[in-house]
């Protein structure tokens, strides 16, 4: 017979060790507008968290308070097990958690490397003589985008010139380079063509495998199901579904997604449609020639 | 095609082999040395006297009169802003400085020293009243080059009862401040005044400033994005403040000038040479929307604007020409500048 303290040694073994970012029954309101109602998310190190949803789900709200930028109002939000509440971006920096906005990250006029270290620039000699250093700028740009599989043509071009996909991941490459450990991506595929999104997922599971949690915002269940290893979906505010890897497979996600049985009778709707056409009983056209009434 | 033994060459193989020619195309000065070049071909060419040490002293003093402002003005719309009140501001500070020598002390070093702190003071306002209400630029310095040039004639009217200052000729230090501000030596029978040698220094630091520092990195991002610039820590409402710091502290550097080389000033002058200012800026390639430009462009478009408005003297045309000729030299230089950027980043 086996007494309840000895069970409970067995379980208190080195507890494992606590996710890098844990919220669990997150709420935000927006005066008496309730963004975001009891979400639970967790993002752990070498893992890959999905968040998807529709326009006005709730991602960016979600986004905002995992960034620092909107305190939460309900629930808990955990860094490493610690207990926080973020007023602002930097507080979020600080500990690590980096936020690569669509658009919001570089300067397009200036030269790549100038953007990798823009607000964190190295330095050589001080006070008056302070100056950039910019070989080692340089050097350490191009060597970090390349630890990332980024092989870019020339550091010294303007990062407008470069494509959607290449500037997006030099921003990650730039977050990963300050020492991220969680980066949270916001959309990062949206404005991307197939291909151009694929670049951008391999560097985002590049980061995933340098040890850094990744929380991926995105609308595309394709992009998700590529890469995610937990999958949160978000509807109304609330959520409508968080499930593993292994519990879920794309279709089933898609369909969680489009929202199951809305999704069923879209479908039906449009097979209703597509057999009216073929059968060609399809609404007579006014009569009459169709010119401008009289 | 590309293949891999290419690859094997070391050469990125995307990468098409740059000519010199090709980066030099990616300079935004580029537009203002072709410009610089021909006129001075043109006036060579055209005039006698031009290519004579005493012309070129005399379009040198021109060019650094503009070139003193066109620094500052550069760097402020690099990083996005402009600053309308700088003219009236290069007055102001003479006349601050004359007035406070006259009334105050007899010593022509207070007032000068005075000076500098109503000019970082007026830059000051200019850039805390942009950075705390987000009007644009435009607005807030129209309002304060208005302010300013009502209060040069007012002020000097109340103090002085004409619209010139006093004479400050025989006031002790009088004759080491022009010395420093507008004296003059000659060597091999070239003439160089002092300003050219303020202009000369004030081009080198903004050059470094810009490329080799932490602040111009700033000033570079604050004009080409701000909301990017600000996300990633740029304290960007102090690098705009800092930059009209800059145009006050070379607006009291060419007011002293004014004042020590005609020991009077007249307080209604200086309406209209910002827009000179900024002119000579945008020849030598500042982008009007910010976040692209240069230091040494604005330098030659300075020097364009020197030896255009002597050459045409020389040249023995009407001077009234000379408004007509910066007029299709700005448009040619911002075409020219539009076409090599877009070559540029294309390449």
């Amino acid at each position: 017979m086996t007494g309840p303290t000895q069970a409970d040694a067995v379980q208190a073994d080195p507890a494992p060790a606590a996710p890098l970012l844990e919220l669990t029954g997150i709420g935000k309101n927006y005066g008496h507008v309730l963004a975001l109602r009891d979400v639970d998310l967790v993002v752990e190190a070498g893992a890959i968290s999905c968040v998807l949803g529709d326009n006005g789900a709730g991602k960016s709200t979600l986004i905002k308070v995992v960034a620092g930028l909107h305190p939460h109002d309900a629930g808990s939000y955990r860094i490493s097990g610690e207990e926080v509440r973020l007023s602002s971006p930097r507080q979020a920096l600080d500990r690590g958690i980096a936020t690569v906005y669509q658009d919001l990250a570089v300067v397009p006029l200036m030269p790549v490397w100038r953007n990798f270290f823009l607000g964190s620039e190295l330095q050589r000699g001080r006070g008056a003589t302070a100056r950039l250093d910019v070989p080692a700028m340089r050097a350490t740009a191009r060597e970090a985008l390349l630890r990332m599989g980024i092989d870019l043509r020339d550091v010294d071009q303007p990062i407008g010139t470069l494509s959607g996909g290449e500037r997006q991941c030099t921003a990650i490459a730039r977050a990963v380079h300050f020492g991220a450990k969680v980066l949270v991506l916001d959309e990062p595929t949206a404005a991307l063509g197939v291909k151009q999104s694929g670049v951008v997922l391999k560097y985002v599971a590049s980061a995933r495998d340098q040890g850094l949690g990744v929380v991926l915002i995105t609308h595309n269940p394709h992009h998700a199901h590529l890469v995610g290893d937990r999958f949160l979906l978000l509807k109304r505010g609330r959520t409508a579904g968080s499930h593993t890897r292994a519990e879920i497979t794309l279709e089933q996600l898609t369909a969680e997604m489009a929202g199951g049985s809305e999704l069923a009778e879209l479908s039906h709707e449009l097979r209703r449609a597509g057999v009216l056409r073929s059968l060609g009983e399809r609404p007579p056209d006014p009569p009459g020639p169709p010119g401008r009434p009289a | 095609m590309t293949g891999p033994d290419l690859l094997a060459a070391g050469e990125d193989e995307r990468l098409a082999p740059r000519s010199g020619v090709r980066r030099l195309m990616g300079r935004p000065e580029l537009g203002a040395l072709v410009g610089a070049a021909a006129v001075f071909l043109f006036f060579a060419v055209v005039t006698s006297t031009f290519i004579t040490a005493g012309a070129l002293g005399t379009v040198l003093y021109s060019a650094s009169t503009i070139g003193i402002m066109a620094v500052p003005v550069a760097l402020l719309m690099i990083g996005g802003e402009f600053d309308l009140s700088a003219g009236v501001l290069v007055t102001t500070a003479a006349l601050a400085s004359s007035m406070v020598s006259y009334q105050f002390t007899a010593v022509t070093w207070v007032g000068v020293a005075v000076s500098l702190l109503v000019t970082l003071g007026i830059g000051l306002f200019n850039g805390w009243v942009l950075t705390r209400t987000r009007l644009p630029s435009f607005i807030v310095t129209l309002g304060t080059f208005l302010m300013l040039t009502g209060a040069n004639l007012g002020v000097t009217k109340l103090v002085d009862g004409t619209v010139a200052t006093k004479s400050i000729a025989d006031m002790q230090g009088y004759r080491s401040c022009a010395w420093l501000f507008a004296g003059s030596f000659t060597v091999g029978g070239l003439t160089v005044r002092a300003t050219v040698w303020w202009w000369l220094g004030l081009v080198l630091a903004a050059s470094w400033i810009l490329l080799r520092t932490r602040f111009g990195n700033w000033i570079f991002a604050v004009g080409g994005d701000a909301d990017a610039a600000r996300a990633v820590g740029v304290p960007v409402g102090r690098t705009r403040i800092a930059l009209y710091l800059g145009v006050g502290l070379c607006a009291w550097i060419l007011g002293q000038h004014l004042l020590f080389s005609f020991d009077t000033v007249q307080s209604g002058e200086g309406v209209g040479n910002e827009l000179i200012y900024i002119v000579a800026a945008v020849i030598g390639g500042c982008l009007i929307t910010g976040g692209y430009g240069s230091a040494a462009g604005s330098a030659l478009g300075a020097a364009i604007f020197g030896m255009t408005s002597k050459g045409i003297v020389y040249a023995q045309w009407d001077p009234d020409w000379f408004k007509f000729f910066l007029g299709a030299m700005l448009l040619l230089a911002t075409l020219l500048n539009s076409w090599v950027r877009r070559r540029a980043e294309r390449g």
